[in-house]
């Protein structure tokens, strides 16, 4: 009981404090232009956990994240021009009224990032290897092709007029729930089954796990947090444009997972955030910030090929250090935890390193 | 337990396994040697259903098992330690095993299973917070054992596990194997090292490029001249 008490209390703290946030935005005590980068670091958050999940800890290479991200945030700006904005005057057009319109946009987009999720990947992930990166790519160019396509979400042109509600605590309210969600799965025995996978799909198959479908599943939680993230940025700036889905923006949240580290959550979350400030931090360079962007990426993957927090980070070591101590402890065993630290071994590449 | 009728299997027009008929009773440990190629590793495959035969049977309680899905072997009672151990390199020791018994939801089996491959394998207990990625091959080797076990199997494959091992830790491996079977876990031994599985399995098979050429007790065949000759290099 007292453990549902604490989780509630802390999930009311941290509605809280992203209300207070909110507020405060709201209210331009702090300049808009900070506020957007904020709450773009929200929704990159959102999608550098979620392409986590398969990328880092299920070991498959999906490289058309931005394509689920565009089924969310079409589909949902479809359901929020169509029937949200209605619903969201019906309900008297007050925030309460646009919560739960943007909610019902959010599982609309969710859901059908998801669908697209179940079926790229249930023909791909069956088989074993890099296949689905290949997928996924022509996955990301073909939604582009359709959206440029399709007149009813204003093709090449754009579609426009999507109700705005840009809400810091709606934005991070999903971001927290993708690190929660991911979190938990990572350590429960479905995200064991995951790890192995990555680590040795033939060896988990041995162990009993039926590998495709734990692959689907991972792929399709992971669609679906993808669509969430598009769902944000569709109802950001009211407007979107196919071109904002094309590849090099899938590039760009795979990036932010490598940078930050894969298999690494709090990595992702880092890189997120550095990969969305970045590009504006150096907007004083004027001509030369894109050429200065690459150049830190280089002697990042240089001098940290796992990423920041990828591989070893000190979190990790002193976790280890401490479990080694106590397992020893119990076994009175006096020489363990000196060796737990594994920094020194040459085995412990990177997860997925191979395929970069 | 276990046999195989007839089974050809193929790799595109190449015939891997040609005609291959063996069996593995109750208790037994069987041991499957040959050189390079011979089609070992294809059988173990076609057993746990990562080839499908192209003709025969695999059988197991009597039951058909060629071509089902491996992961629904397990439930079966069959555990497989791969071929250059496998194991799950940055999970820790005692993660393995954990996985090793993925499909008990018994917390209290697991803990007494995890507690019996320790018991087996003492390295594993002073190392089980370490990551596997981190052992010596013969701690992985002992780890795959371990894991294999996890599963409660009536049937335990082991794939070559005395590769790349020193001879000392070969020594620990086939002890090990021993041990096992006196608990009652019949095994079907696919090694390279004829002379170590001969001494430690109960009958033998002798395959060459895809076919059984000779069978019987492991004492008779460790002392065949031919065998003697092209396997024990006496």
């Amino acid at each position: 009981m007292s453990r549902y008490l604490r989780t509630l209390i802390i999930v009311l703290i941290v509605l809280g404090v992203l209300y207070g946030v909110d507020i405060v935005f709201h209210g331009r005590l702090i300049s808009p232009y900070f506020a957007r980068i904020a709450m773009l670091s929200g929704i990159a958050i959102t999608l550098a956990v979620s392409l986590n999940l398969i990328n880092g800890f299920t070991g498959q290479f999906s490289i058309g994240h931005a394509g689920f991200m565009a089924v969310g945030a079409y589909s949902s700006a479809y359901f929020s021009v169509n029937y949200g904005v209605r619903l969201a005057e019906s309900l008297g057009g007050g925030s309460l009224g646009w919560m739960v319109s943007l909610f019902l946009a959010t599982i609309v987009g969710a859901v059908c990032a998801g669908f697209a999720g179940l079926v790229v990947g249930v023909p791909s992930l069956r088989l074993k290897g890099d296949y689905l990166a290949i997928v996924t790519l022509g996955f990301g160019q073909i939604i582009v092709v359709f959206l440029n396509n399709i007149e009813a979400v204003g093709g090449a042109r754009g579609y426009s007029g999507i109700p705005i509600v840009k809400s810091f605590f709606w934005i991070f309210l999903i971001a927290i729930l993708t690190i929660v969600v991911v979190y938990n799965i990572v350590h429960s025995a479905f995200g064991r089954a995951l790890i192995s996978i990555r680590e040795d799909e033939l060896a988990a198959e041995a162990m009993g796990v039926n590998t495709t479908r734990y692959k689907v599943m991972a792929f399709v939680i992971s669609s679906a947090m993808a669509g969430a993230g598009g769902v944000l940025l569709a109802h950001f700036d009211g407007y979107l444009n196919p071109k904002s889905f094309e590849f090099i923006k899938s590039f760009e949240i795979l990036i932010m997972i490598i940078l930050g580290g894969l298999g690494s959550i709090v990595g992702s979350v880092l890189g997120a955030i550095v990969l969305t400030i970045l590009p504006e931090a150096l907007r004083g360079f004027a001509e030369y910030r894109m050429v200065i962007y690459s150049l830190l990426l280089i002697i990042l993957m240089i001098t940290r090929p796992q990423g920041l927090l990828g591989g070893n980070n000190a979190l990790k070591i002193w976790r280890a250090r401490r479990r080694a101590r106590s397992a020893a402890a119990k076994a009175q065993i006096v020489d363990a935890p000196a060796e737990s630290s594994s920094d020194r071994n040459p085995t412990e590449n990177p997860p997925g390193k191979e395929h970069a | 337990m276990l046999t195989l009728e007839n089974v050809s299997v193929n790799y595109g027009a190449i015939e891997a396994l040609c005609d291959i008929s063996m069996r593995v009773d109750q208790g037994e440990v069987v041991t499957l040697i040959g050189a390079n190629g011979a089609g070992k590793t294809t059988t173990l495959k076609t057993i746990t259903g990562l080839l499908e035969p192209r003709r025969g049977r695999v059988m197991f309680e009597g039951e058909e098992i060629g071509g089902k899905p491996t992961h629904k072997l397990v439930a079966r009672g069959i555990s497989m330690s791969p071929e250059g151990r496998g194991v799950f390199a940055n999970l820790t020791v005692r993660e393995n095993l954990q996985m090793g018994a993925y499909l008990n939801k018994n917390k209290r089996e697991i803990a007494d299973d995890m507690e019996r491959a320790f018991h087996m394998f003492p390295r594993l207990k002073e190392r089980q917070a370490q990551k596997a990625g981190t052992l010596s091959g013969g701690e992985q080797q002992m780890l795959a054992m371990g894991r294999a076990l996890m599963s409660r199997p009536r049937l335990l494959l082991l794939d070559e596990p005395s590769l790349g091992l020193a001879p000392l830790v070969v020594h620990t491996i086939f002890e090990a194997i021993d041990e096992i079977r006196s608990k009652g876990t019949t095994i079907l031994l696919v090694e390279q090292n004829a002379h170590a599985a001969l001494g430690h399995s109960d009958r033998a098979y002798v395959l060459e490029t895809g076919r059984i050429v000779m069978e019987g007790p492991s004492k008779q065949l460790a002392d065949d001249p031919r065998i003697k000759e092209a396997y024990l290099g006496e």
